[in-house]
C-alpha cells in the first residue's frame, strides 16, 4: 500500500491525489489469488489492473501430455466448484470426435448430475456473494445445501469433488437406485425448504439491496462485445443460454425457463442465480421422472472399457481393459470447439487431435476470463466497497481463471 | 459427414454458410472447410482485423468468445491463432484461424472486441506470438520475470526453473530444475500399430523394409 499525500501549506485547500492500493492476492473477498493493483481517487475507484495467473498451473500443457482418460480429472480441478460442469464440456468435444453415441440413461444422469453441480456452484456463490456484502447466516444455510450437493456426488462416484464420473462414451457407473430416490425427495422436501429460508433473508433485505442495485450497470451491447456469457449476459437482458440454444445430451427434452434481468446491475445477476437454482430443480426432476433403464455408457469397446466383473470372464474384454487403461483410444485427427452451459457461463474446450492416444492441443476457455476482463470498466467511478459486490456477482473460481 | 451420433451441443445447421463467407471474403480467404460439425475459415493474416470486423457487422457474429493458440513446429509459420466467433442470433460458431511465425506479427482485434485484450495477452504469454496494436502487451499467467513460452512444443514439461523457498535469505528463490530421476514419458504404443522406434531387446532383428 502506498501513499502519496501532497502537502498543502494551509487548511481548506488540500490536494489530495490518487494512490493505488493492493487489493489481494490474498483477501477473503477476492475469491481466491487474485491480485487488483486499484488505483483510488478518494474512495471512488478509477482504474483497475487485474493480475490473475498466480493459480497458473500449466493444465492445457499437462494435458497434451496424458492420454484423453487420463487428462479428465484435470478437469475437476479447473473450477473446484462445479466440478462435473467442466467435464460435460470436454467429453462432448471427445465424443463429437470420435462422433460416438451416448446411451439415452447416460445422457439423462448427465444432465441430472450437471444440474446438481449447477445447484452446488450457485450456493457457494451466491453465499459468497451475500457475505462480501455482510451477511453471514444465508451462507451457513447455503453451505447445508452444498454439504447434501456433496453427498450425493460421493454416493455417485465415490469422490466428494473431483467425480471423474463423465466419461467418454457415458458415465462411470450407474448410481443405486435409492440415490435417484433421495435425490427426488430432496428436491421435494429439503432443498426448497432450505433455500427458501436463506433466500427470504437476502433478496429483501434493505442493506443487501443497498449494496448491490444499480452497482456495475452493464447495457447489452457491452454484455456482447465483452464476451459476457452465463448469468452475467442474461442478467443483461439477453435471454441467452447453452441448454436452451444449443442443446446438448437430453436438454432438448427438458422443460425450463431461462431467467433475465432487467437493469443488468449486480442484484439481478443474483437473482438470476436464484431463478437458475428453482429451474435446476425443475429440470433435475424432470430428468428422475423420464430416465430410461439400460446401459450408462456406450458399448463400443474401443472407446469404453468394460466392467471389471465381464473382465474377469472373457479374454476380450481382458484385452480391451488392458489396452484402454495403458495406451488409450485413438481419437480421429481434426478439431472441435465445444462449449457448454456451465454454471458460470460458457466454458469451452478447443481440443485438436492428431489421430493419436493424445489431445494435440487442448485449449480451455474459461468464463472468468471475459469477465473478470471487465472488472476495470464495471468498477470505475464505483466506491471501493463496491468492487467486492461486483466480484461476488462475476461468480470467479481461479482454478478455472488461471488454468 | 456421416449421420450424427454424439450429443454435443447442436448448432444450427452449416449448410451454405462456407459458401456465403467464401464469397463475402473473397481474396482475404485462404481455405475453408467442414470437418466434425464444425466450420473453420483460414484466412491471411494481415487481413484478420478486417476479416472479423466484416464477419461481426455483416454476418452477426457478434461475441468473440476466445482466442486459442496452438504450435505445430514442422511447418514455415509454425504457429495457429484461432479466433472462437458466436453468433447469438443466427446461433452458430466460427472457427478463424491465421498462422504466424515468431517474427511475424499478427494485427490486434482488441479495435473490434474490448475483451481481445486478455485472450491476446495469453496467446503471447503462452506462444510468443506477437499481437500488433494490442495497447497492453504483458504476460498474464506465468510469473512475474518468467522467461520463454511455456506452451511450445519445444518447451520442455518440467520448465527450466523451480521455486523454493530459502530459509537462509527469507525469500523464494528460482534454481534450475533438478530432477532425481528422468521424466518418463510412456507412449504405450504398439510395435505392429505403428510405434516407430527399436524395442529393447529386439536391436538384431532386421530393420523393416520400407
Amino acid at each position: 500500500m502506498s501513499f502519496a499525500l501532497e502537502q498543502s501549506p494551509t487548511t481548506g485547500d488540500e490536494v489530495i491525489s490518487n494512490y493505488t492500493i493492493n487489493f489481494g492476492p490474498q483477501h477473503p473477498a477476492a475469491h481466491g489469488v487474485l491480485r487488483m493493483v486499484m488505483e483510488l481517487d478518494g474512495e471512488i475507484i478509477e482504474r483497475i489492473d487485474c493480475h490473475v495467473g498466480l493459480l497458473h498451473r500449466g493444465t492445457e500443457k499437462l494435458i497434451e501430455h496424458k492420454t484423453y482418460l487420463q487428462a479428465l480429472p484435470y478437469f475437476d480441478r479447473l473450477d473446484y466448484c462445479s466440478p462435473l460442469a467442466m467435464e460435460h464440456s470436454y467429453v462432448l468435444a471427445i465424443e463429437k470426435l470420435l462422433n460416438l453415441e451416448v446411451p439415452l440413461r447416460g445422457q439423462y444422469l448427465r444432465v441430472l448430475f450437471a444440474e446438481l453441480t449447477r445447484i452446488c456452484n450457485h450456493m457457494l456463490n451466491m453465499g459468497s456473494h451475500v457475505m462480501d456484502v455482510g451477511a453471514m447466516t444465508p451462507n451457513l444455510w447455503l453451505f447445508e445445501i452444498r454439504e447434501d450437493c456433496l453427498n450425493f456426488f460421493e454416493r455417485a462416484s465415490g469422490a466428494r469433488m473431483h467425480s471423474a464420473w463423465f466419461r467418454p462414451g457415458g458415465v462411470h457407473q450407474d448410481v443405486p437406485e435409492k440415490l435417484l430416490v433421495d435425490i427426488g425427495e430432496w428436491l421435494d422436501t429439503r432443498l426448497p425448504r432450505l433455500f427458501d429460508d436463506a433466500m427470504s433473508l437476502v433478496i429483501d433485505n434493505r442493506i443487501f439491496k443497498q449494496r448491490n442495485v444499480d452497482i456495475a450497470v452493464v447495457s447489452k451491447e457491452d454484455a456482447l462485445a465483452w464476451g459476457f456469457s452465463g448469468p452475467m449476459i442474461r442478467a443483461a437482458g439477453i435471454p441467452w443460454d447453452l441448454r436452451k440454444s444449443q442443446p446438448y445430451d437430453v436438454y432438448d427434452r427438458m422443460d425450463f425457463e431461462i431467467p433475465v434481468g432487467t437493469r443488468s446491475d449486480c442484484y439481478d445477476r443474483f437473482m438470476v442465480r436464484v431463478e437458475e437454482v428453482r429451474q435446476s430443480a425443475r429440470i433435475m426432476k424432470q430428468c428422475l421422472a423420464e430416465m430410461p433403464s439400460g446401459p450408462v455408457a456406450s458399448d463400443d469397446r474401443k472407446v469404453v472399457p468394460p466392467k471389471r466383473a465381464e473382465m474377469k470372464q472373457s479374454m476380450e474384454s481382458l484385452i480391451h481393459h488392458f489396452k484402454l487403461y495403458t495406451e488409450g483410444f485413438h481419437v480421429p485427427a481434426g478439431e472441435v470447439y465445444v462449449a457448454t452451459e456451465s454454471p458460470k457461463g460458457e466454458f469451452g474446450v478447443y481440443l485438436v487431435s492428431d489421430g493419436s492416444n493424445k489431445p494435440y492441443r487442448c485449449k480451455i476457455r474459461p468464463t472468468a476470463f471475459s469477465h473478470l476482463q471487465a472488472m476495470d470498466f464495471m468498477c470505475k467511478g464505483h466506491m471501493l466497497p463496491d468492487a467486492t459486490a461486483i466480484l461476488g456477482a462475476i461468480d470467479v473460481v481461479f482454478g478455472e481463471c488461471d488454468r | 459427414m456421416s449421420k450424427v451420433l454424439h450429443s454435443a451441443p447442436r448448432i444450427s445447421s452449416d449448410e451454405g454458410v462456407v459458401a456465403r463467407l467464401s464469397a463475402a471474403l473473397g481474396q482475404r480467404l485462404v481455405s475453408a472447410h467442414e470437418a466434425h460439425g464444425e466450420v473453420i475459415l483460414t484466412v491471411t493474416r494481415g487481413e484478420i482485423e478486417n476479416v472479423l470486423r466484416t464477419l461481426r457487422d455483416d454476418h452477426e457474429y457478434q461475441q468473440l468468445m476466445e482466442i486459442a493458440g496452438a504450435d505445430y513446429p514442422d511447418r514455415a509459420e509454425r504457429f495457429e491463432v484461432v479466433y472462437m466467433l458466436l453468433s447469438v442470433t443466427k446461433n452458430h460458431r466460427l472457427l478463424v484461424k491465421v498462422r504466424a511465425a515468431e517474427d511475424t506479427p499478427v494485427p490486434t482485434v482488441t479495435t473490434l472486441w474490448p475483451n481481445a485484450g486478455w485472450l491476446e495477452r495469453e496467446v503471447f504469454d503462452m506462444y510468443g506470438v506477437i499481437f500488433d496494436g494490442n495497447p497492453d502487451l504483458r504476460r498474464i499467467l506465468t510469473d512475474y520475470g518468467f522467461e520463454g513460452h511455456p506452451f511450445r512444443k519445444d518447451f520442455p514439461l518440467t520448465g527450466y526453473v523451480e521455486l523454493r523457498y530459502s530459509i537462509e535469505q527469507e525469500r523464494v528463490v528460482y534454481e534450475p530444475v533438478k530432477l532425481n530421476q528422468d521424466l518418463r514419458q510412456f507412449d504405450f504404443m504398439s510395435p505392429w500399430e505403428g510405434a516407430e522406434y527399436v524395442l529393447p531387446g529386439d536391436e538384431k532383428a532386421e530393420a523393416p523394409k520400407p
